[in-house]
């Protein structure tokens, strides 16, 4: 706990920054990032309690017995009887510490890791769900449309973090086909959208006691994450990891060990580098551009084929 | 210039191009509704050879390369149409209805592709309004073109 404290204090001086002012958190034209200072949490918790008493109101209550599922494959999810689990990302936490036991030069020391939706620069959670009830905000925040959303997990599946969770018995689908289509609604961390819109601070940033968090623009939150990093010669992970995310931890120690250390699973994700998975696609746009070309070439040189031809 | 129009039976009059168009169309609907979480839960991914229609991204990408054909495929019927074809042939009101459907869905999938960059392009209405157009305009042309199949509508008529 001594050299947690003292990497703490390492720490608060590097990145002994404000929070941002509430004029920066209602400005919308800017994309919002959060340093997390893995060396300043004590894992508390209170970052975690914070979340589930300000969003309360957004939690799930829904109705019951659900609808029967067909075919049977598609479960059930329901956590609503589970509610304080506050070990893992389930719909109604959506902020839990993740322990890892690591080597801190040489001395076996636990750090804590606030775990939550990373809020990815370019989100597949977002740009991929194929209604749009996941929405990105101007300011970074990707949130997910508890009025819209279908439960269909898709955005669970192509978030390489597996973050959003699916609460059952909930949402639009009860009205559509309950037994068929969808599934209830997914929940996830929406960085206190609300909070932040009116020019307040998300809810764990706010609560927490050892300043763990820094909010501002992304770029000014990626020098101050690799003025940090370089000051306890420490690691960063979310600057490039699924092309960009807007939460950076600095770390005093590799990611990849902290990863090996970490407990995953469903709703527990992992300190993995990631590619960027949107990218693999969005490649193939410039041969979308050139298509076009080719076929207009190939009519032409038919054309000609056979004028020269009839010749 | 005989020769120029020789085996000119419409747009889709090639064996060839009209086999590579319905490969085309059905690629683009089975991995365009793979959008759709629908295939594992409906053990459609279950069938052997097409467990990737439960991987979202493989769909994703594999509909991007198909539309990629799609475009140089619809760029060169249309030239084709233009440069060789229009002296003898008209397009038919069902022709029309297609051209402006699939032009439709052309339209909206450019719009998709740009909004799948990086960061925020379109509102998230927009982009609601967008998954809903394209769905639209796809549902409609397959509704249109089954018609076309069973009372036999081709696209272009001799004039």
């Amino acid at each position: 706990m001594f050299l947690k404290g003292g990497l703490a204090a390492a720490g608060s001086l590097a990145a002994a920054t404000l929070p941002a002012s509430a004029a920066e958190l209602k400005d919308d034209k800017q994309q919002l990032a959060t340093l997390i200072d893995i060396g300043k949490c004590v894992g508390c918790e209170a970052c975690v309690d914070a979340c589930s008493e300000i969003n309360s109101h957004k939690f799930a209550d829904p109705e019951k017995p659900f609808p029967k599922m067909y075919p049977a494959r598609a479960k059930v999810s329901d956590w609503s009887d589970k509610q304080d689990v506050n070990d893992r990302l389930t719909p109604y936490n959506w902020l839990f510490i993740q322990h890892a036991t690591v080597d801190v030069n040489g001395e076996e020391t636990e750090l804590t890791i606030p775990r939550r939706c990373m809020h990815c620069v370019n989100p597949p959670c977002v740009k991929l769900c194929p209604w749009g009830a996941a929405k990105q905000l101007k300011n970074g925040i990707s949130r997910i449309d508890a009025e819209i959303c279908l439960g269909g997990s898709k955005c669970n599946k192509v978030c390489p973090w597996g973050i959003p969770q699916r609460q059952t018995g909930v949402g639009l689908y009860l009205d559509i086909l309950p037994s068929f289509a969808g599934n209830g609604v997914m929940y996830k961390c929406d960085r206190c959208y609300d909070r932040v819109a009116g020019g307040d601070l998300p809810a764990c940033i706010e609560a927490c006691p050892e300043d763990v968090q820094t909010i501002g623009p992304r770029d000014e939150i990626i020098k101050k994450a690799h003025n940090l990093a370089n000051e306890i010669n420490g690691y960063i992970y979310g600057e490039h990891e699924n092309g960009g995310t807007n939460t950076i931890y600095v770390s005093p120690v590799p990611f990849e060990a902290l990863n090996k250390s970490i407990e995953k699973g469903n709703g527990k994700p992992g300190l993995d580098p990631i590619h960027d998975t949107m990218a693999d696609a969005n490649n193939l746009a410039a041969a979308m551009v050139i298509a076009p070309l080719a076929g207009l070439a190939a009519a032409v040189g038919k054309f000609y084929t056979l004028t020269k031809e009839d010749k | 210039m005989k020769e120029l129009t020789a085996g000119t039976q419409g747009i889709t009059g090639n064996r060839v191009i009209r086999i590579i168009y319905t490969v085309n169309i059905f690629m683009l609907v089975l991995t365009g509704f793979g959008q759709m979480p629908i295939y594992k839960r409906y053990y459609m991914s279950d069938i052997p050879g097409f467990s990737w229609l439960a991987n979202f991204l493989t769909t994703r990408y594999v509909h991007y390369l198909v539309a990629v054909l799609l475009l140089a495929l619809v760029a060169y019927i249309g030239m084709d149409y233009l440069v060789l074809k229009r002296k003898d042939r008209e397009i038919t009101a069902t022709g029309y209805v297609r051209i402006a459907l699939l032009a439709g869905i052309v339209f909206t999938g450019i719009l998709f592709v740009i909004k799948n960059f990086p960061p925020y392009i379109f509102s998230p209405n927009f982009i609601i309004f967008l998954n809903l157009s394209h769905l639209g305009f796809v549902m409609a042309f397959l509704l249109v073109s089954l018609f076309c199949v069973v009372v036999k509508k081709k696209w272009t008529t001799s004039r």
